[in-house]
């Protein structure tokens, strides 16, 4: 063990963790939305494995990763569409839709990937990087935290930017008196049912993102059911942050670096069994929860749909 | 909107269009019919009050003008022109306000989110223009609130203020309160009441909603009576000037009842205290924070038969000095004696077996399931005990037969013992829990606040049960705060203020003075000169 702390280890480390937490990232803050307004959105995996289809189809089709991620954001919609007709606007039970969607979007996205690719998995050529003069060339953590392409950055601006929205305007407010009290908000004159189609069709567009970045920048190809079960971290993140932005950032890179740390420590060359090693983030995600998930707070009217004058 | 305000503003109360209309509406739900055919106006410059027993109809009429449901018959208008509220915005657009019986706020959102709540999302919340209008409305009405706290650190009062607040804020035409005074002392309601008055001086329309006689004739410009559903009577301005309270009361009881009920009766009931002490409080403290206040030091005997009030201003601690005594809030010191026997150690669990009782106040989340059937809410705290269930296998036969004697001797009214306990009115739901906690082997009894929110027929029978119960020997405490009903029923009154017992009284009946010395302990005037009882 003695040589584990390495150059090598630490740069694939930090890396690895970067890449695997974005996604987790995105699906979090996204999920984090959905949850303040009041719905519990389990489908956000099959969201993110529609936007990682989409993502990578539309970055290879046009060759442009831009219009990739676009294309990712639009597939994480569209299944939030659906989520939003029949979760919030009929009403239906979050959980078994949730479910259903994901399960769906696994066999859809697996479905046509077939047709188009039959058995091939063709890559994206290695996406550009923005490189950050003076800081890239840092050892170790140079290249791993000053060299990623420019939507790593994105994902930290949104962190901020969901934090401010969250504290400071009305809309923050607005999605927060819909998880709490819908039927104060809806005597207030708000919009109960339209501030929570936006909140899950922002679920959608972040988890579909999630999804491209996860093709299209952490992979570089599509594999069906890829996703792997980043969403539903996504949903554990948004849990434990406890309606914060900054927490589902640190909680996403603390995962992230569990992920990271089974291929890291594989380089290293480490003498722990491989199976133990794959074991790790899950049990990463059982000790945070041990530890911090009790008191966890959760919005009163979470996963209850609203019908007005109902008692 | 200033426009037409000021036009009917011109026209006399008697004479006018009246700013809303209500003709012929009738709304059902399954099984019963809430509202029949019920037509009324109501009128800028006129406190309007609307009165009711429990289930008359008063809530879905305020459903109905408030936007959350739609009439079945009828229709509305508004300043004469036939007008159609789908929704709360549309009530709101109309310049319609309501501020409800159960608080319509967010907890976790601070009074100025709170105030601003319903604002289009792209706007930033304005501060410093509702700070403004804050002050503004301090002056005018003596409404003063803390712009930052987090709404459901406040007192259920505060939080009524919040939501008149808001109505004021939006310039609102008409404004209803809907059981507004519930939640209220005597002197916060007094306040309401001349608040009510200044505003409709200012030229709103408001509808009073109560089931207190005396506040709907010293509040009200105008009574409209409500009888299970329709419409049983209304007395006009003119004819209420021409009448003495007591006339009034006569009158609206008349027309409630049918009948001629005497005033509610303030006699003050024979003492059966006997000389066995039922339950003994030493030294009791619990710890206290920013949402709930602390206890300190209470010490308290209750005998046998005896009834002692707790009097005192809402949120004083009484609802902790209730649950410390029916184990469900720790002490950090203190002892609690049933009949001589230390209980301090025992579970809500033994000491209910063991025959203290506690009847909460919190009908809703704390004393019922609202999904379940009234049956199964009737045994919920026997659940695993005969004669309910044999064995750990459930005998719902009994359970029933037993809801249904429940309902029979308390007068629930409902359509069945399997009708989700929910569905109820407010005053029925009390009334499954008032029978639940007296069934079986009670010793010792705390009420608090047994007879909030129920009609005058049932506040009466409520009352008389209470007596009856210690007057077979039980000990009962009596949290309540509507001092009448202490100064008729205890045989002595502690008053909480700030978490303390300020003083113990013995209630001898001496009326006004009681009343004056009982109202300085309150207020927190009147320290420490009887420490104990």
């Amino acid at each position: 063990m003695g040589g584990l702390l390495t150059e090598a280890f630490l740069s694939s480390l930090f890396t690895g963790a970067i890449v695997a937490a974005i996604p987790m990232l995105l699906a979090g803050l996204g999920e984090q939305m959905s949850e303040k307004a009041g719905v519990l959105n389990i489908g956000i995996e099959g969201m993110m494995l529609m936007g990682a289809y989409m993502g990578f189809l539309v970055a290879f089709k046009t060759e442009s990763l831009w219009l990739g991620f676009l294309g990712g954001i639009l597939g994480g919609v569209l299944v939030a569409i659906v989520m939003a007709v029949l979760c919030v606007r009929l009403g239906l039970n979050q959980i078994v839709i949730g479910i259903g969607l994901t399960l769906g979007v696994e066999g859809l996205t697996a479905l046509l990937h077939h047709f188009q690719f039959s058995r091939t998995y063709p890559r994206l050529p290695a996406p550009e990087r923005l490189n950050i003069p003076g800081l890239t060339d840092l050892p170790v953590i140079g290249p791993s935290l000053f060299g990623r392409h420019l939507i790593v950055y994105l994902a930290l601006i949104a962190v901020a930017v969901l934090a401010y929205l969250y504290r400071r305007t009305n809309l923050g407010m607005t999605l927060r008196a819909a998880g709490e009290r819908p039927a104060a908000l809806d005597v207030a004159g708000g919009n109960v049912l339209g501030i929570r189609v936006f909140a899950t069709l922002f679920t959608g567009g972040m988890a579909g993102l999630g999804g491209a970045y996860l093709a299209n920048i952490g992979a570089g190809l599509f594999i069906p059911f890829m996703t792997g079960g980043a969403g539903f971290i996504g949903i554990v993140l948004a849990m434990l942050a406890r309606g914060r932005p900054l927490w589902v950032l640190i909680g996403s890179l603390i995962f992230g670096a569990a992920l990271s740390m089974t291929t890291a420590l594989q380089v290293a060359g480490s003498n722990i069994p491989t199976d133990v090693i794959q074991m790790l983030p899950f049990a990463a995600v059982m000790l945070v929860l041990v530890l911090f998930g009790r008191r966890a707070k959760l919005p009163s009217a979470l996963g209850a749909a609203y019908e007005r004058g109902a008692r | 909107m200033a426009v037409a305000t000021d036009k009917l503003n011109d026209l006399s109360p008697e004479t006018g269009a009246g700013v809303i209309g209500v003709h012929g509406v009738t709304k059902r739900f399954p099984g019963v019919v809430a509202v029949d055919n019920v037509s009324l106006k109501f009128h800028p410059g006129e406190v309007h009050v609307l009165l009711g027993e429990n289930g008359a109809g008063k809530s879905t009429l305020v459903g109905i003008l408030s936007g959350l449901q739609e009439p079945d018959e009828g229709y509305l208008s508004l300043n004469g022109e036939k007008a159609r509220l789908a929704s709360p915005s549309a009530s709101l657009d109309a310049g319609i306000s309501t501020v409800f019986q159960h608080s319509m706020l967010v907890p976790t959102l601070t009074v100025l989110e709170n105030l601003t709540l319903g604002a289009p999302w792209y706007q930033r919340p304005p501060r410093a223009q509702i700070a403004a209008r804050m002050d503004e409305l301090k002056r005018e009405f003596a409404l003063s609130l803390p712009l930052d706290a987090i709404t459901g650190e406040l007192s259920l009062g505060q939080q009524q203020q919040i939501e008149i607040a808001r109505a004021l804020l939006r310039d609102s035409k008409v404004l209803i309160l809907d059981e507004a005074t519930s939640m209220l002392t005597p002197q916060g309601a007094q306040e309401l009441g001349e608040r009510m008055q200044q505003l409709v001086k200012s030229g709103l329309a408001v509808i009073f909603i109560t089931h207190k006689l005396a506040e709907a004739y010293r509040y009200g410009n105008r009574i409209s009576v409500l009888k299970q559903g329709a419409l049983a009577g209304e007395m006009g301005p003119e004819e209420l000037k021409g009448m003495t309270e007591d006339e009034a009361v006569d009158e609206i009881v008349r027309l409630m009842f049918g009948r001629e009920a005497g005033q509610t009766s303030t006699d003050h009931r024979a003492s059966t205290a006997r000389d066995q002490i039922a339950l003994k409080v030493e030294n009791l403290s619990t710890q206290g924070d920013a949402d709930v206040m602390g206890l300190h030091d209470i010490s308290l005997s209750l005998r046998a038969g005896e009834i002692v009030g707790i009097a005192g201003i809402d949120g004083n601690g009484q609802k902790q000095l209730a649950e410390a005594m029916a184990g469900q809030r720790a002490l950090t010191s203190g002892r609690v004696e049933l009949h001589g026997e230390d209980i301090t150690g025992a579970s809500v669990a033994q000491r209910r077996r063991k025959g203290l009782r506690y009847l909460t106040d919190d009908r809703l989340s704390e004393g019922s399931v609202g999904a379940f059937p009234i049956s199964e809410n009737t045994v919920l705290k026997d659940i695993g005990q005969p004669p309910f269930w044999v064995n750990g296998i459930e005998r719902p036969n009994r359970i029933a037969e037993h809801a249904r004697e429940l309902i029979r001797t308390f007068s629930v009214r409902t359509p069945g013992e399997q009708t989700p306990i929910g569905r109820l009115s407010g005053g029925n739901i009390q009334k499954v829990l008032l029978g639940r906690e007296l069934s079986g082997d009670a010793r010792v009894v705390v009420f608090n606040k047994p007879t909030y929110g129920l009609d005058l027929q049932n506040i009466d029978a409520s009352r008389q049960r209470i007596a009856e119960i210690a007057g077979r020997g039980l000990g009962v405490v009596l949290i309540s705060t509507d001092l009448d009903e202490l100064m008729a029923l205890s045989d002595r009154i502690a008053v909480m203020e700030g978490g303390r017992i300020r003083g113990v009284v013995e209630n001898d009946g001496t009326g006004e003075a009681l009343r004056l010395r009982i109202g300085r302990m309150m207020a927190g005037e009147e320290e420490h000169k009887q420490a104990t009882a």
